[in-house]
């Protein structure tokens, strides 16, 4: 070995804490115990508790592994055009008059935080003046815990908390959210969940929405949905976008990020797109030439396997329909898991209330398990969940239900 | 009701990617595409890789899962990465002193190392690129918050490389500032220094104690030869420099479209290797969480099965020849059509591209008159060139250049 005669430890680099869900999943694949569970991590399971692979993902994957006229090159900086345009209908529906005026456009990104990310560099550089660091940008209290570091990195100096968990109450704290919406800096920046929020479950009514749009509105406050779960709410695309689709009929210009991680199964293909609202088609123009920019020092050009896939499936009737129906498979087990926890509860006589299982909607559940409980359930019964209380309802199974049912009853009569 | 875009000009068009949108309007049936950076087979036609095709097959039959990729991608492909540039057999390996992520292709690598640099370095914040270098370059690092200097490289009087110039400038580059080496063919001039030449950057770099950023884009196309293409970088590592690195697959695994890249850092020990890594984690998750898997996945298997793997090193080989054999054709050519120009240049250059020393004048009419299609710098990709349409263009360079 040679010497290093350049032995300059250069790099002041200390070692960073490892990000939370991925170190839960790691310790729960160290664990031994045989019953145990996992609550973490945000992807489907069947009752199985294996991944699943759509059907329709593996018929459309078969026909393009079989089309010789498809090769590997660049897609263009934006993305592949016809995944962007029918990404879009799916969040703003076929119909939309802001897609027929010729104001909708959209980047194609490396999963809803690519698009996450674009959209925030673009409003860094463009929104409220010209770098304008400073502008205000509002997560929601709680919210998936990356939301904070992509504004942050993107360079806004100022990404605070919204009110909207009611932790007392087990719902959405709306005269909180309200009047942080009144009381905010005029033009700062919202991250809205579409539906199924991360990680609560609990979304706004409708009546709740456009309560939240007059303000939004009045006060000029910018407007960015992270659509992450269209499908998995409900199981209806359509009742699942229905509050993107109002803010864009109230004649908002705004972003949309969306993901096919989870509707699609395609989590580690990084499909997204953001979507973009524009006031016409001039402004879009200009937006897109922009984005394009900041795609290039990004990763000039985003990746081709997962949009084809996802591209394929929406254009064709036929494999669009099926897509419809494996998403309902999914939203459907997740909401029978949610029934029966909440029934397994109530028939052990659980202390406390569990409605809120069954009210919420999507993968996450906010149990309201506090930290000590949730300490007592991962070390004492190896069950794994975020230390937020937060459970993914898709690890529950039929086979193991009754023994979390019956751990989080052990859990909340042993600990307070 | 104004809107908040107002004051969003159009941005201009990236001249790189831009140059193929206008070929595609051209509607003369000898136009030629000698613009972005992708290989074409003798009839001008996309190249899939034939172990790319064998590896998707086998890839298809596993039936593997979807689930997310750790943030640092997929680990046998970064294994695999790092070994290919580094040598199986390296200390660095052994010793578990670097630590190599994926990430997305040659681009995403480089975005990724600025943003460590930027937020890590010691030194100063400056990054030193060849002159020309990539255009690209310069806004990735100057988005990641770096400032962008040059040191003298390409010498536009004899189309070669500047190797006093080089060695001058680097001499008074600020210690401990960055400093950007293409790692073989350089991109956009395809002019590298020798491996004397080499040994003496190397000596200088490391009196100026500055921190190697290599950037290595054409493993195997430049030479053909996959280790001959990373002599520069082992050369350097057992020199003691401790180097970052960018590799990306689009071109030597013709995998453009589906992102395929490392990026890796050598550190002092396992030590340092780790907490670089938990600390690149951070800088990857609010960018894209985790790298796609489709590409990764292909490079992995093609490296890691011995058949697919002798089946590419034939193929990166094959398509680096094709190269060389155009860069001759154009020269005989160009003689052919009775230049009294010097072309050597166009042979002893090496890779994909072509200086050919043509000035934006000459460019805009073999462009406007030939439908002829390159940057205003006079690059061309040599992968656009064919035995069909080789004569053509050495037509038209002639024609503009006499």
């Amino acid at each position: 070995i040679v010497p290093l005669a350049v032995s300059v430890n250069r790099f002041e680099v200390p070692q960073a804490a490892p990000v939370a869900v991925f170190k839960l999943s790691q310790d729960f694949s160290n664990d031994q115990f045989p019953q145990k569970v996992n609550l973490g991590v945000g992807a489907y399971r069947t009752d199985e508790g294996q991944p699943w692979v759509l059907p329709v993902v593996k018929k459309v994957e078969k026909i393009i592994v079989h089309d010789d006229r498809l090769n590997h090159e660049y897609l263009p900086i934006l993305g592949l055009p016809e995944f962007r345009s029918s990404a879009s209908k799916i969040a703003l529906g076929d119909d939309s008059p802001a897609i027929q005026e010729d104001r909708v456009g959209a980047v194609q990104c490396l999963g809803g935080t690519g698009a996450l990310k674009m959209g925030a560099e673009f409003l860094r550089r463009f929104y409220n003046g010209n770098n304008n660091t400073k502008t205000p940008v509002y997560v929601s209290a709680p919210t998936w815990e990356n939301h904070n570091a992509v504004f942050a990195n993107a360079g806004f100096d100022d990404v605070r908390p919204y009110k909207y968990w009611d932790a007392e109450n087990r719902g959405l704290d709306l005269a909180g959210f309200l009047g942080d919406l009144e009381s905010c800096p005029e033009h700062s920046i919202f991250v809205l969940h579409a539906c199924a929020h991360n990680p609560t479950g609990t979304d706004p009514t409708q009546e709740q929405w456009m309560q939240i749009a007059d303000i939004m509105m009045r006060r000029k406050l910018f407007v960015f949905f992270d659509s992450a779960y269209q499908g998995f709410a409900s199981g209806s695309l359509e009742k699942d976008a229905w509050a993107v689709r109002y803010f864009v009929s109230m004649g908002f210009e705004m972003f949309c990020a969306q993901s096919f991680s989870k509707n699609f199964g395609l989590y580690n293909e990084r499909v997204g797109n953001l979507t973009i609202v524009a006031q016409d088609a001039d402004n879009l123009k200009r937006i897109l030439s922009q984005m394009e920019k900041i795609v290039r020092t990004t990763w000039s050009n985003p990746p081709s396997q997962g949009a084809r896939i996802v591209a394929i499936t929406l254009n064709s009737p036929e494999l669009f329909s099926e897509w419809k129906d494996n998403v309902k498979t999914m939203a459907d087990r997740v909401l029978l898991m949610r029934a029966q926890l909440k029934a397994k509860l109530q028939a052990l006589g659980t202390p406390g209330t569990w409605d809120h299982i069954t009210e919420q909607i999507g993968m996450f559940s906010f149990t309201g398990l506090n930290s000590k409980q949730v300490e007592y359930m991962v070390k004492e019964k190896h069950i794994y969940l975020m230390a937020s209380g937060r459970i993914n309802m898709c690890g529950l199974t039929t086979k193991n239900i009754d023994y979390v049912a019956e751990s989080i009853h052990e859990t909340v009569t042993m600990v307070q | 009701m104004s809107s908040w875009w107002g004051g969003v000009q159009m941005g201009p068009p990236d001249p790189i990617l831009g140059v193929t949108e206008a070929f595609k309007r051209d509607t003369n049936p000898k136009k030629m595409n000698l613009g972005v950076g992708a290989y074409r087979d003798d009839q001008g036609k996309p190249f899939v890789l034939s172990c790319v095709r064998k590896a998707e097959a086998i890839i298809t039959s596993k039936q593997l899962d979807k689930e997310y990729l750790p943030i640092g991608g997929l680990g046998e492909f970064s294994k695999a990465c790092a070994e290919l540039a580094l040598g199986a057999d390296s200390e660095v390996l052994k010793s578990g002193r670097n630590i190599t992520v994926q990430t997305i292709s040659g681009t995403g690598s480089l975005r990724i190392g600025a943003n460590f640099l930027s937020r890590f370095h010691g030194g100063p914040l400056d990054v030193y690129l060849p002159k020309p270098s990539w255009g690209n370059h310069t806004p990735i690092f100057r988005d990641a918050g770096m400032q962008l200097k040059a040191y003298r490289y390409y010498d536009p009087s004899t189309c070669g490389f500047d190797f006093k110039g080089a060695l001058d400038d680097i001499s008074k580059i600020p210690e401990q500032s960055v400093i950007m080496l293409h790692a073989c063919a350089h991109n956009p001039t395809g002019v590298d220094p020798r491996p004397e030449q080499w040994k003496e950057i190397s000596d200088i770099v490391k009196k100026r104690n500055l921190l190697v950023f290599f950037d290595m884009a054409y493993q195997g196309f430049a030479s053909g030869d996959i280790d001959r293409d990373a002599w520069a970088v082992r050369y350097f590592i057992e020199q003691g420099h401790n180097i970052v690195l960018s590799q990306s697959f689009a071109k030597n695994m013709g995998l453009y479209g589906e992102r395929v890249g490392g990026f890796t850092v050598v550190c002092n020990d396992a030590e340092e290797a780790k907490r670089v890594e938990s600390q690149l984690k951070i800088l990857i998750r609010p960018i894209y969480s985790n790298p796609p898997m489709n590409g990764a996945r292909i490079a992995a298997t093609i490296l890691n099965t011995p058949d697919l793997r002798s089946i590419w090193l034939g193929e990166v080989h094959g398509m680096a020849n094709r190269i060389i054999k155009m860069r001759e054709q154009l020269v005989a050519g160009l003689k052919k059509e009775g230049s009294s120009h010097n072309w050597q240049h166009v042979i002893d250059q090496i890779g994909m591209f072509c200086f050919t020393g043509l000035k934006p004048e000459q460019v805009e009419r073999l462009t406007k008159e030939f439908s002829v299609y390159m940057t205003k710098d006079g690059r061309i990709s040599m992968a656009g060139v064919t035995s069909g349409n080789v004569g053509y263009l050495a037509q038209g360079i002639h024609a503009v250049t006499k």
